[in-house]
């Protein structure tokens, strides 16, 4: 019988779920932007009743389609991964995390899945206005999907409405709509949606800008880069504001992962944002007293602005998280050392609580049911061997965050270009414009995972937020078990996502025919 | 409600689930006799479009189904899920292939080739209903594992539920009555896909061809389905001890819950005859292409009942044989009664869902598709 979780389970089985959300993540940022797109297409169809529009949204619902059905399955083993791959979690916050799951079950999947059905083969089983109710319900429905994942994960980050429960060993949920309404909750549905939005905008801009460069489907191609444009540039904008809700969040839940972000170590007031930066390979380790920038542009006090909204705010460098002693609201911080003490205690609280009750003997059940609780917010700090376990990898985050960053601002710029140049008919007459566009697609992509690796990866090792790590959370599985199921997962997923980009390119290449017909 | 009535409650929504889960495995069903029935490519084409407009509903329910699982029943969720991991992950790798097979196969480009995809919809087909008839066979003939919730106080192996074992799951596969439940669910899933192919598909030589099969496929599940049903209600089952919740083996427990339960017991009944009476309507009486709908609510009633008997009544629904006292019963593992109770109301928008997907469905199923149909380069075919 194992008696200790083998460290490699615990990574192996991280990386199957990384895996798995990567590869899903690849999708679903292109079925929200593309519904929206394509919604409004076939709107403009119903409105004036010219067939263009038809057939536009025709293509573009075509290329959903097939983005569609490797999102969902994707999408299905993550859901289950959370009780394959993750069970002792599914018993320790199933009360709370389940609840969003079933929901998104009951309201988004079936919504999803009755109105993709008339979406797809309804046009003549139904009216004009149904089909396009039906087309707006289907991406309606991806959203709420989103939203209550969403709902899911930030409650992850940022676990709020529960309570624990000594007599069922697990949080228990005590306010639903605190969970709901969390301010991360709805930070970072709105920022994922609509920077999913701009993933589905630059791809229909680089893939209309194609067929001008082919000098194919014009009036198509315009039409398509203008209506993404604007879903494009709005989203942009919406995305750089909820971005630094989402960043003014992180800084107040998550501070570890905002001095990641910022390769923080030592932190204090009026600190500066770096914009552009290199790290130091050499530094290895949080005390070694090493820079961990090697180069650096900076912008002064905008850290500091950033996170606690004025210049001379305090920001916590990573050595100050971990040697505590800093002011907070609360009063002093305190360090990791004294964090692990109380989690221990808070766990041996629990253990004594729970013998006692076998006892049947009341005034220990009191006396240790009160050190658990006092003790609690610190419980998952318990289970932490090193202070230093408790930095998420400092590189990873730093870059996917600036990449993140950069392409957001550069979106901006793309899309305001491309408006600018289809209103001043410039669009189909500068090929580099057009390369530019076409060479852009796959940075939505890039900039989205690399979202979720600041979010994720800067986030470790909790699964829960102080309160379980992720080698708590574990499954009791044989380590070779989860690496053959990670190789299978990667050869299947690997197989699919080429047939997928294959199959688009296919129907690409073969275009709408719109033009053709563009005079009816 | 108070908990124990939330608790029930749960349980039966659950069972609504898997019911409707069974009869929507009329897909998988169809997918498993695309060569046996469909012996040119466009009849091939006229099968694969029939059981495509639905595969989604199929999918949804099963995640639906997994999801309400967790929220009600977590420890179900840990427990059975990170233990049995490999015949879960055989039965999601067999939903991952499917989910791609439909629409990937038609498409140029798809880098497999058309026959690979059609191959991967076959052993969905087969696989699916299997594997998932045989994990529901266990909540009645038990598995092999030990939940501990003090092992969380343990900081070097906090783990509450263990596997014990080794096969994770695939020894629930050796045991011939787990695996005579699996077989019969496939012979339903295909009968019931007949049925539906019967109502949906409007093509002389197929029509023929659907009929023929049923005969088959409905004496192959009887078979298999009335053997594992004499078993069961034979059989040893695990009962619980309401007071202290202590579980222990009671002869005939099953036939007991089923005596004890009249009401389970005329919907049990019910089910099985409105099942047997859909197939053999549709044999005996000449156009008749109803049968899917009476076949399709008795699958719903019959498995609501199967799993009401081995959840309600003070059985342990997931029975551990190698810890009794590890078994999961409704009250030791379902979610707190605020969360009963939040999803209690969310579960009460659940007929406005059924209302859209029965508009959707119907939408989609007023014109049988032909040939015709197929031929059509406009439409959205696979």
């Amino acid at each position: 019988m194992i008696e200790q979780i083998d460290t490699s389970l615990i990574d192996w089985s991280r990386a199957q779920f990384a895996l798995t959300a990567m590869y899903h993540w690849l999708f679903v940022p292109l079925t929200l932007g593309l519904g929206i797109i394509m919604a409004i297409m076939e709107s403009i169809y119903v409105k004036t009743g010219n067939p263009f529009w038809k057939r536009t949204a025709l293509f573009w619902i075509k290329i959903f389609g097939i983005n569609f059905a490797i999102g969902v399955a994707t999408g299905i083993i993550l859901e289950f991964e959370f009780g394959t791959n993750w069970s002792n979690y599914s018993w320790f916050v199933g009360d709370i995390f389940g609840a969003p799951l079933a929901i998104e079950g009951i309201f988004a999947f079936f919504m999803e899945a009755t109105f993709i059905a008339i979406l797809f083969f309804g046009w003549d089983k139904v009216s004009k206005r149904t089909h396009l109710i039906a087309n707006w319900l289907t991406g309606i429905g991806a959203t709420l999907s989103a939203l209550w994942i969403l709902i899911a994960n930030a409650w992850m980050q940022y676990p709020v409405g529960m309570a624990f429960n000594p007599d069922t060993v697990r949080n228990e949920m005590v306010d639903f709509w605190a969970i709901v309404l969390s301010p991360v909750a709805i930070n970072k549905f709105f920022h994922t949606v609509v920077s999913s939005w701009i993933v589905g905008a630059v791809f229909v801009v680089g893939v209309s800008a194609w067929f001008l460069l082919k000098k194919r489907e014009k009036e198509f191609a315009l039409a398509s880069i203008k209506i993404a444009s604007i879903v494009g540039l709005v989203a942009s904008i919406l995305t750089l504001w909820t971005g630094d809700g989402s960043a003014y969040q992180v800084a107040q839940k998550q501070p570890m992962k905002l001095a990641a972000m910022e390769a923080l170590y030592e932190g204090g007031t009026n600190i500066d944002l770096i914009a552009i930066g290199i790290l130091n390979s050499e530094k290895k380790s949080h005390n070694d007293n090493i820079d961990p920038h090697l180069w650096a542009i900076k912008i002064p006090e905008f850290l500091s602005i950033l996170a606690e909204r004025k210049a001379d705010g305090y920001v916590a460098g990573i050595n100050n998280l971990i040697e505590g002693g800093y002011p907070t609201e609360e009063g002093t911080a305190l360090s990791v050392e004294e964090k692990i003490a109380k989690g221990k205690l808070a766990i041996s609280a629990l253990a004594r609580y729970r013998i006692a009750k076998k006892e049947s003997n009341q005034a220990e059940q009191t006396i240790q049911r009160t050190i658990l609780e006092t003790n609690f917010p610190y419980f998952g700090y318990g289970y932490i061997k090193d202070p230093a376990d408790l930095i998420p990898n400092v590189a990873l985050v730093f870059y996917s965050f600036r990449i993140m960053v950069a392409l957001g601002v550069y979106f901006i710029f793309l899309f305001a270009f491309a408006l600018w140049a289809g209103k001043k008919n410039k669009l189909d007459t500068n090929r580099w414009i057009l390369k530019v566009f076409v060479a852009s697609t796959p940075l939505g992509y890039i900039a989205s995972q690399a979202g979720w690796v600041v979010a994720e990866v800067g986030r470790q090792p909790w699964s829960i937020q102080d309160i379980l790590p992720t080698s708590a959370g574990v499954s009791r599985l044989n380590t070779g078990s989860v690496q053959l199921t990670f190789f299978l997962f990667l050869i299947l997923f690997t197989i699919l996502f080429i047939a997928e980009v294959s199959i688009m390119l296919k129907e690409i290449k073969k275009g709408p025919g719109v033009s053709n017909h563009s005079s009816n | 409600m108070d908990y124990i009535c939330l608790q029930h409650y749960w349980w039966f929504i659950i069972s609504l689930l898997a019911g409707l889960l069974v009869f929507l495995l009329f897909v998988q069903g169809g997918q498993s006799m695309l060569f046996s029935l469909g012996r040119t490519a466009l009849e091939q084409k006229m099968l694969t479009n029939s059981t495509g407009r639905k595969w989604e509903f199929t999918f949804t329910t099963l995640v639906t189904f997994g999801g309400a699982f967790f929220a009600s029943f977590p420890l179900f969720y840990s427990t059975s899920f990170g233990g049995a991991y490999w015949l879960w992950m055989m039965i999601l790798f067999s939903f991952v292939i499917q989910a791609v097979s439909y629409e990937f196969q038609s498409h140029m480009g798809n880098v497999l080739g058309k026959k690979t995809y059609q191959v991967f919809l076959i052993i969905n087909g087969i696989a699916a209903p299997i594997l998932l008839g045989v994990a529901v066979a266990t909540f009645f003939t038990g598995s092999e594992f030990i939940v501990n919730k003090d092992q969380i106080t343990n900081i070097t192996m906090p783990v509450i539920s263990s596997w014990t074992n080794p096969l994770h799951g695939l020894e629930a596969l050796g045991n011939g009555w787990n695996l005579c439940l699996g077989i019969a669910v496939f012979f339903l899933s295909r009968l019931l896909a007949l049925l539906y192919f019967i109502n949906n598909i409007d093509d002389y030589i197929l029509q023929k061809r659907f009929h023929k099969a049923l005969y088959n496929n409905t004496a192959l599940f009887l078979l298999f389905f009335l053997t594992f049903i004499v078993h069961l209600f034979w059989m040893d089952g695990f009962a619980v001890e309401p007071q202290t919740q202590v579980v222990f083996m009671q002869p005939n427990k099953y036939l007991i819950n089923l005596f004890e339960m009249p009401a389970v017991a005329a919907s049990f009944v019910i089910g099985v005859l409105l099942v047997l009476g859909g197939i053999l309507t549709s044999m005996i009486k000449h156009p008749f292409k109803h049968g899917i709908w009476f076949t399709g609510i008795g699958t719903v009633v019959t498995v609501l009942s199967l799993l009401l008997l081995a959840g309600y009544n003070n059985t342990a629904y997931y029975p551990s044989t190698s810890d009794l006292q590890s078994s999961l019963t409704l009250t030791n593992s379902s979610s707190s009664l605020f969360t009963l109770e939040t999803m209690g109301y969310v579960s009460l928008f659940i007929p406005f869902v059924l209302g859209y997907i029965f508009y959707a469905w119907r939408a989609i199923d007023l014109r049988s598709i032909s040939a015709e149909e197929m031929e059509d380069k406009n439409g959205h075919n696979y």
